[in-house]
């Protein structure tokens, strides 16, 4: 990991274990009386959501502030079809304020590279959401809830299932799984496929009901239906028949093994992509999600803003070193 | 071993007694099993028994120490003293000089800290910071009635108001050299190991 | 008017010849002695090429005056070796009556860098819906004879069919900016491996073959002239190599950045690659540069498209497509088709030269090196190798995709009608 977090694809197997260990660590600072920890006393963090997103930006919020970071929150306006000066303005008030990092969700992908690589800030991006692209710290949280309920990701088959196409949490998840060992499959109507998917390190289907038995993780995709509207390009008939054919209820449920998972980014749709008593039964980990959010938020800030990571510093490797290893650290 | 970042260009060492890069052992396995013995019943002397004892390992190797130290005060006593760790990685002085660390495991035992008499282990005492971070951590755990320090090696150079309760070995070293202590359970073996290096440790002594 | 006596440059490429300019003409070729008044030029081992001819670019005077003006426009023209450019309709207000052409003919005119022949608009306001009045423009002072929506496409086949018809009354043709509209709403790059990867909107090559197809096949229903705008795939290529060989009479022109840069370049989200049609894979890179060599297109085009600095220094998908072009298109025709043995300076001045002007019928330029033609010549250094360096261009904009790159080869001299526009490199 670098002095940012973009891309799943940024994160090597060793810095996404990384991620996972500091996270079980941080966790573990929520059931203390005192939730905070000083690592990051003294840095600056700010949020900058151009998408409304509550959930995402105070599981951030959370984050930073455990660490005892100050944080700032800037809501910005910012359409697709705003210009630049949205964008590169913002960057560089953030700049003038002293922002060691940047968490940016924006509707259009790409955004957070714009920001990392145009030299209008020198401090760390966090890419929360961009656009259809990415969202890498949803991918590592839900790695982690895996990891917790099911030990070892190597080798576990995780289907995604639903509007694929759309979806940066599905493509995330498909780059980071893989690379911690999992056997992902994509499960979607091929019109919710991208062009170009085979190339990907995952399998496809169209059959949601032949993944099923197959899966010891089943993470359902919310249906995006404002972005179904594009005149006339329907993407599926209609929602009852994508419902029908993709959706998951107790029926499909039943035919999952029986320590699997049922996931989901949120927020759902009940009814559409999900039954109600699917998303409410016990093979639902969906609330958890939410919590070891903030735990995984927390590691990356932690990862990325701990150490030395002045601007003149070009790809700090992470000291993954243990104090006895490193003959420097051995006496305390 | 590799040398230190650091240059001290001018602090007066005493001068060392092993030739450079050499290694010299000064405690063997048996030296160490004695020292921990020694260590787990001053520490039943001192507490005046067992109760609300409970250990916690400074990672990495005084997690073993402290099991260590368990295992006996269970054969003297015939008491199981809650044992786990203490990671101070997040409470370091020193976070911003180098790039991010990897954090160690926290392991708080049932019933918590709270009212107890906490014993610190670890292997080395040097500047002392580490138990000033270890301090802090465990301030933000809970409120103990008594924190001690117990640890197998002192080895001076405090930098800090810092001294250990329960010492296994004094050792006097001077700051060209390195102390190591290596454990059957990480290293293979059992031993303390003292190294001179290239330079001295001005400035990285933890 | 000055007379100049070239020295010993390599016409079209071929070896050393003298060339005498005077009264706006090419008085003599060969070995000329020494002539009296004239003002000697060395042109030891630099090319001769006819005054390039760029079949598309955006001046986009009247109306975005802060990306480019007819002026800034044309000086860079000069620069690139031009001395002839034809100005794309897509300005505010849209070139689609005789007042908007005459306005921006008058003002190529008056900047006196380039010739500038104004393209006028196929559809009243580029909007699709009805035909502008062609023939009106083609009578007025400006001659319009290109006609074209570019920036967007024809894509009612009614009305592709009407304009078709219509141009023949005055020779003129229909260029066509290739683009089936409901394949490629809100397009943002090339649909492929990497769109999918990049998250961003795919831009398919069907949707470009498609409307050529169609439109090979209805100029030949109709027996007009038709010319494909920046062709930018192999399967648009074969397309037209196939029209073509049914009697198809149908012309093409590529642009320099589709001869170079793939859509990898995506994948750093910087829009500076964001064109339209957008950049594609290395297997139509390699099919652009064999039509072109072969024929099968038969123009280069640059398609300047100029754009001010906040148009592109923002996300891809809030940026404005396009790429400016003309002072490195000739670098770039060097670097892919010359120095890779394609295509050879005669080649070039065919494309770049003889073929635009002759789709554009433009009578003055193109007429090559030849005795009793104007006298509009290039003079490039072919050996040069220069870093492109954004800021040192006449347009106003600097939204290159080649910043960085090592082109080969230097506009050394320009002269329109046997006055130098460029000279020493240098701007007149």
């Amino acid at each position: 990991m670098r002095r940012h977090l973009l891309s799943s694809a940024d994160l090597t197997r060793d810095d996404a274990l990384l991620v996972l260990d500091t996270t079980a660590e941080m966790r573990a600072l929520a059931d203390r009386p005192i939730k905070k920890s000083p690592a990051l006393r003294g840095r600056t963090v700010v949020n900058l959501f151009f998408e409304d997103s509550t959930r995402t930006r105070i599981s951030f919020e959370a984050a930073a502030k455990r660490l005892s970071a100050d944080v700032i929150n800037f809501a910005a306006k910012g359409s697709s079809l705003s210009k630049g000066e949205s964008l590169k303005d913002t960057a560089l008030t953030l700049e003038a304020m002293g922002a060691d990092a940047v968490v940016i969700r924006h509707g259009a992908s790409g955004a957070p590279h714009r920001l990392a690589n145009s030299g209008w800030v020198n401090s760390s991006v966090v890419n929360a959401g961009d656009g259809t692209h990415e969202h890498p710290t949803q991918a590592l949280l839900d790695a982690f809830t895996i990891r917790r309920h099911l030990g070892d990701i190597d080798g576990r088959r995780v289907a995604i299932v639903g509007d694929v196409l759309h979806s940066r949490v599905a493509r995330s998840n498909a780059l980071l799984l893989s690379t911690l060992g999992a056997e992902v499959t994509l499960v979607a109507p091929p019109t919710l496929l991208p062009v170009g998917v085979e190339s990907w390190p995952v399998a496809t289907s169209y059959d949601l009901d032949a993944t099923l038995p197959k899966s010891d993780v089943v993470m359902m995709l919310r249906v995006q239906r404002e972005r179904m509207n594009l005149s006339g390009g329907g993407f599926f008939p209609s929602a009852r028949e994508y419902s029908r054919r993709y959706g998951l209820d107790a029926r499909r449920m039943a035919q999952m093994p029986d320590d699997a998972l049922v996931m989901h980014p949120g927020p759902m749709i009940r009814g559409m992509e999900i039954s109600a008593d699917v998303a409410d039964s016990d093979r639902s980990v969906i609330v958890e999600q939410v919590t070891n959010g903030v735990a995984v938020r927390m590691a990356v800030l932690y990862l990325l803003l701990s150490g030395s990571s002045t601007a003149t510093q070009e790809t700090p490797q992470l000291a993954t070193d243990h104090p006895e290893t490193d003959p420097a650290e051995a006496d305390a | 071993m590799s040398p230190a970042q650091e240059a001290s260009p001018s602090s007066a060492q005493p001068p060392s007694s092993t030739p450079p890069g050499a290694e010299r052992t000064v405690l063997d396995a048996s030296d160490i099993s004695r020292a921990l013995t020694r260590i787990s019943h001053e520490i039943l002397e001192r507490n005046k028994g067992a109760d609300d004892l409970l250990l916690l390992g400074i990672p990495t190797r005084g997690v073993a120490l402290a099991q260590r130290v368990a295992a006996r005060l269970n054969s003297a006593e015939g008491v199981q003293v809650p044992v786990g760790s203490l990671d101070t990685t997040m409470y370091r002085d020193d976070l911003r000089l180098r790039p991010a660390r990897a954090l160690e495991h926290t392991e708080i035992p049932e019933p918590g800290v709270d009212g107890k008499t906490v014993v610190l282990v670890d292997d080395v005492l040097f500047s002392g910071r580490t138990i000033r971070a270890a301090l802090d951590a465990l301030n933000d755990v809970g409120r103990p009635h008594a924190v001690r320090l117990a640890t197998l090696v002192d080895r001076g150079h405090r930098e800090l108001p810092i001294r250990a309760d329960f010492v296994g070995k004094n050792l006097p070293t001077s700051m060209t050299e390195k102390v190591r202590v290596l454990l059957e359970e990480h290293d293979g073996r059992d031993c303390v190991v003292i190294a001179e290096i290239s330079q001295p440790t001005a400035g990285t002594a933890r | 008017m000055t007379t100049y006596l070239i020295r010993q440059a390599d016409l079209l490429g071929g070896a050393p010849t003298d060339l005498l300019v005077r009264d706006g003409v090419i008085a003599d070729i060969g070995d000329i002695g020494s002539s009296a008044g004239a003002e000697e030029l060395d042109a030891t081992d630099l090319v001769a090429l006819p005054g390039l001819v760029d079949l598309h670019t955006h001046l986009r005077e009247p109306g975005r005056e802060d990306a480019e003006t007819v002026l800034t426009g044309t000086q860079a023209a000069a620069r690139g070796g031009f001395t002839a450019v034809h100005a794309m309709a897509n300005t505010d207000p849209v070139a689609d009556t005789a007042g908007v052409v005459e306005q921006v003919w008058r003002l190529g005119r008056e900047g006196g860098y380039c010739d500038v022949q104004p393209v006028g608009a196929v559809t009243v306001g580029l909007s699709g819906q009805q035909l502008a009045e062609l023939g009106a423009m083609a009578d007025s002072a400006a001659g319009v004879r290109v006609f074209s929506d570019d920036g967007r496409c024809v894509s009612d086949a009614v009305l592709m069919r009407r304009a078709l018809e219509y141009v023949k009354a005055f020779d003129g043709v229909v260029a066509q900016h290739a683009q089936e509209p409901r394949l490629t709403e809100d397009a943002q790059m090339n649909e492929g491996e990497l769109s999918g990867v990049l998250g961003l909107r795919g831009w398919p090559a069907v949707a470009e073959e498609a409307v050529i197809a169609r439109d090979c096949l209805l100029a030949a229903h109709v027996g007009s002239r038709l010319h494909i705008c920046h062709v930018s795939t192999a399967g648009s290529v074969e397309i037209v190599r196939w029209a073509k060989g049914r009697g198809c009479n149908v012309t093409a022109e590529v642009t320099p950045h589709h001869l170079l840069l793939t859509d990898e370049l995506a994948t750093t989200y910087d829009p500076v690659y964001k064109v339209n049609p957008p950049l594609r894979t290395r297997a139509d890179v390699e099919a652009l540069r064999e039509g072109l060599a072969d024929g099968t297109i038969d123009c280069v085009a640059t398609d300047h498209a100029p754009h001010p600095s906040e148009d592109k220094a923002c996300e891809w998908s809030a940026a404005a497509f396009g790429m400016v072009g003309l002072e490195t298109a000739l670098s770039v025709v060097q670097q892919t088709m010359v120095d890779t043995g394609l295509l050879d300076w005669a080649g070039v001045a065919d494309r770049f030269s003889r073929r635009p002007a002759e789709i554009g019928r433009l009578g003055s330029q193109g007429r090559g090196l030849q005795i009793g033609a104007p006298a509009n010549i290039v003079l490039i250094d072919p050996a040069a190798r220069r870093p492109v360096d954004p800021g040192d261009t006449a347009s106003l904009s600097r939204n290159t995709p080649f910043e960085g790159l090592e082109l080969p080869g230097r506009v050394v001299h320009t002269f329109l009608r046997g006055v130098p526009t460029v000279a020493d490199g240098k701007l007149q």
